[in-house]
């Protein structure tokens, strides 16, 4: 049989025949075209719609982006530049407001022979802030980041450097009290002398101290008051002491309003409410008119520093529920596992249950940051110079009258950048954080 | 023979109120409780001295004062010789307008922007990308003095619309988009319009009606009535009918160019526009990301399923999907909502007259009333707040899984 059947086939290929390669319409950009733009009649629609449109912004957009001219004096001067070289009609950008005044942007109204010393502060705050940010670099550095608020605290208003040191040795002898007292009396009362030590340090012996260490070792710069801060740095200097003062405020809240204890579970959602119920714009005005009302008539707050409070509050609520969120993601679980292993509150939240429920919530917190920044321009509104009020100003005067696009281009810009990379480092964040399997 | 005693008791002493776990969370009340009201009197003390300086006193008299200031933009009768109350009102109507027209252009913009961004198709959900971070990662203030520059810069002036002018009406000459804002027609109610809107109102609760009875019947029965053609016809043809039997109660009065400006017709300010375009644009851009993740969270194999179940594609998405999406997507749309109208309150970025510009603004400078005029805005935008997430905590317990 087996005879037979090899005669019966003539030919028999003792080869693999090589791959042929894919139909052409199957590789490369042909099928990433077909596969992507050109599925089906309505996506092919909607691609080639969706092409005009990006045809036709950029056919207007572009011309007047290249031709952007970024020397000149005034708007005047950039048009008849714009005339000399291009021609009457022609659409040029005129970016020279931009090179001719950036500083006010960035700075305000701040002495310019001393702009090193903001520069000088964010440039410590972002060293300060690297070791929270990623763990790879040494912990030593933490120590950097304690002290780097005060150190900026002097470098942006100046004046005695006692004034800074005055205010830190505060979290000193807060700090010293709660070990102080702590110790022989237990954690409770170690909690409230650190609350209230530093409070009546700050109040009754703050300025003498620092007045006397002044007279003694007079150590200073020059002053400059908040009237003068302006700008991108008057954004970043609300937004960032927001940020930095609201998360630990927001923490407590949250675990306020999870709280069995009846009185601090309520005062906690009253607050949360009420200042999430309004607007932050109201909380501003509220912050420069009614303030005034409710301190010691003598008490005569600056108005940067009246804002900053308001800023924190609002913010600490928004903080609050987003912690909240992660707080009742975590499982029933830990809780009681934290208490079989004996832990008291304090430990059995930090230990086991706040580095859980701030993981969940970091996506929430950092989207609270980056309103809180984004709502730092709110402040034009109470007569502060954000850049979007130092823009007004600068189309108010004679030089720049009637320009638009190019100052709001230059702020959205520097807002979309800081934004934008704080929404990157969050989910950066999440997946470093990610235990979970996927 | 076995007699049961209480443990020995042991006396009460101070140091438990600290050390037992009994009494220690009544001192930590009691020593919040205290340091609360201290707070309290301390702020309402320092009011009372404060104001009691400035000669002035705590009462809400001004509502009944009159206002002497003009509204440029009012849904209800409103002059110069009304009162700040009134003022405060018109205030308060603006501020809603402006959210509910916010709140359903931003909608249908999110939901648009939110599945298109899920979309295969390259270009389209790039560029939604962009539209969705760019409008995310910029404050809402710069957008909205963005738009309105472009309404004010970008458009005609009303004498480019004379003949032989550079500008031409839209829509068959009866839209005009210029510097001074949008001009549209403006229905005129005739005698007899009222039994026209009785008649669209009944006609609605018909359709409710039908399509309750329609439901019943398929779940008794599973006969299916043709829903969708029956509410249509509802919907048009009585009104439609009823237009013609009463003879036009209703007309349209148009904008006509006079002089410098357009005369008659609906005049829908630049103000209003700006900031509920900007307004939609941003808060839609956050809307898009709730429905993107919405549809992200039903698991794939759902979708499956129903295919296996031989449901066919618009019923799967009707049935299954969209469904279990909306659980996850109506809570955070519903904070989107309130957001927008929070966020409404930077109308006076661009001049429209809001709560926070008539109460909160002009009314406060001329009486020197800012803790009472502060106080009542804020009771304004509180209430509407709790009222907007009592709706949202409502919903949130109607759709919560019923597990057994």
């Amino acid at each position: 049989m087996s005879e037979t059947h090899a005669s019966a086939v003539s030919y028999m290929r003792d080869t693999m025949l090589p791959p042929s390669p894919p139909p052409a319409g199957e590789t490369g950009a042909i099928r990433w075209l077909r596969e992507n733009l050109f599925p089906s009649w309505l996506n092919a629609v909607l691609t080639v719609l969706s092409l005009l449109v990006v045809y036709w912004v950029l056919s207007h957009i572009l011309p007047w982006f290249v031709n952007g001219i970024w020397v000149a004096g005034s708007l005047s001067e950039c048009r008849e530049i714009r005339d000399a070289t291009l021609g009457p009609d022609a659409s040029a950008a005129c970016f020279a407001v931009i090179t001719d005044r950036w500083r006010q942007l960035l700075f305000g109204f701040y002495p310019s022979e001393l702009y090193w010393r903001p520069a000088l502060a964010l440039v410590l705050f972002l060293s300060a802030v690297a070791p929270i940010l990623f763990n790879r670099l040494p912990r030593k550095m933490l120590w950097f980041t304690a002290v780097a608020p005060f150190a900026m605290l002097w470098l942006l208003w100046g004046g005695a450097i006692w004034g800074a040191l005055s205010v830190a040795a505060g979290f000193v002898i807060g700090y010293a009290a709660f070990v102080l007292i702590g110790r022989p009396l237990g954690t409770l009362a170690g909690a409230l002398a650190a609350i209230i030590a530093p409070v009546v340090w700050w109040i009754f012996a703050a300025s003498a101290a620092a007045g006397m260490m002044q007279s003694l070792v007079p150590i200073s710069i020059q002053e400059v008051g908040s009237k003068d801060f302006g700008g991108f740095m008057l954004s970043f200097i609300i937004g960032i002491s927001g940020i930095i003062l609201s998360l630990p405020l927001g923490v407590l809240l949250a675990l306020g309003r999870q709280s069995d204890l009846l009185i601090i579970n309520k005062t906690s959602v009253a607050f949360i409410e009420i200042i999430r119920g309004v607007p932050l714009i109201v909380w501003l005005i509220t912050a420069s008119l009614l303030l005034n009302y409710f301190l010691p008539p003598n008490a005569n707050l600056d108005l940067l520093l009246r804002v900053i409070i308001m800023v924190t509050l609002f913010a600490s609520a928004y903080m609050a529920e987003v912690i909240r969120g992660g707080l009742a993601a975590v499982p029933r679980g830990q809780y009681e596992a934290a208490d079989a292993l004996g832990l008291d509150y304090w430990k059995s939240m930090r230990l086991i249950i706040l580095p859980q429920a701030m993981k969940i919530s970091i996506p929430g917190i950092v989207n609270t940051f980056i309103g809180l920044f984004k709502d730092t321009t709110l402040v034009v509104f109470i007569g502060l110079f954000d850049p979007i009020g130092l823009a007004s100003a600068i189309r108010a005067s004679t030089d720049w009258n009637g320009i638009y696009w190019e100052l709001f281009i230059f702020v959205g810009l520097l807002f979309f950048v800081c934004c934008f990379s704080m929404s990157r480092y969050s989910i950066y964040l999440e997946r470093k954080l990610q235990t979970g399997h996927k | 023979m076995s007699d049961v005693s209480d443990p020995p008791k042991e006396p009460f002493r101070l140091s438990q109120l600290i050390y037992d776990t009994r009494y220690r969370s009544m001192t930590i009340q009691v020593v919040a409780l205290a340091l609360i009201v201290a707070l309290f009197s301390w702020l309402v003390s320092n009011t009372v001295t404060n104001l009691s300086a400035l000669g002035k006193d705590f009462n809400f008299d001004f509502l009944g004062q009159r206002a002497n200031y003009d509204i440029n933009q009012m849904l209800i009768e409103y002059s110069n010789e009304s009162t700040h109350g009134r003022a405060a009102l018109v205030g308060i109507l603006n501020t809603l307008l402006v959210a509910f027209l916010g709140c359903a252009l931003a909608t249908v913009i999110g939901v648009t922007a939110g599945v298109l961004r899920l979309s295969k198709n390259w270009v389209v959900a790039r560029l939604m990308t962009i539209y969705v971070e760019g409008f995310r990662n910029v404050p809402l203030l710069i957008w909205i003095l963005v738009v309105f520059a472009v309404m004010t810069e970008a458009t005609p002036q009303p004498r480019d619309f004379r003949p032989g002018g550079s500008a031409s009406m839209l829509l068959g000459d009866t839209v005009a988009i210029t510097n001074r804002g949008i001009f549209v027609p403006m229905p005129v109610w005739g005698a007899g319009s009222a039994a026209l809107v009785a008649v669209f109102i009944l006609s609605l609760i018909g359709m409710f009606v039908f399509r309750r009875m329609a439901h019943k019947k398929q779940e008794a029965t599973g006969q299916i009535l043709p829903v969708f053609w029956v509410s249509l016809t509802l919907f048009f043809v009585p009104t439609v009918l009823a237009y013609f039997v009463l003879g036009r109660p209703v007309t349209l009065d148009y904008p006509e160019l006079g002089g410098f400006n357009f005369k008659g017709g609906l005049q829908i300010r630049n103000s209003l526009t700006a900031l509920w375009i900007a307004l939609s644009l941003y808060t839609g851009a956050f809307i898009a990301e709730v429905v993107r993740s919405g549809i992200m969270s039903v698991s794939k194999g759902q979708t499956e399923a129903a295919f296996a179940l031989g449901l066919r594609p618009n019923r799967t998405m009707r049935l299954v999907i969209l469904p279990q999406a909306l659980r996850v997507i109506i809570p955070p749309l519903i904070s989107q909502y309130l957001n927008l109208t929070k966020n409404s309150s930077l109308a006076i970025a661009v001049g429209y007259m809001d709560v926070r510009a008539t109460l909160g603004g002009i009314t406060i400078n001329q009486t020197g009333r800012e803790l009472e005029g502060i106080l009542l805005m804020a009771a304004f935008y509180l209430a509407l707040s709790l009222a907007i997430s009592g709706v949202m905590n409502i919903y949130n317990t109607s759709i919560k899984l019923k597990e057994r």
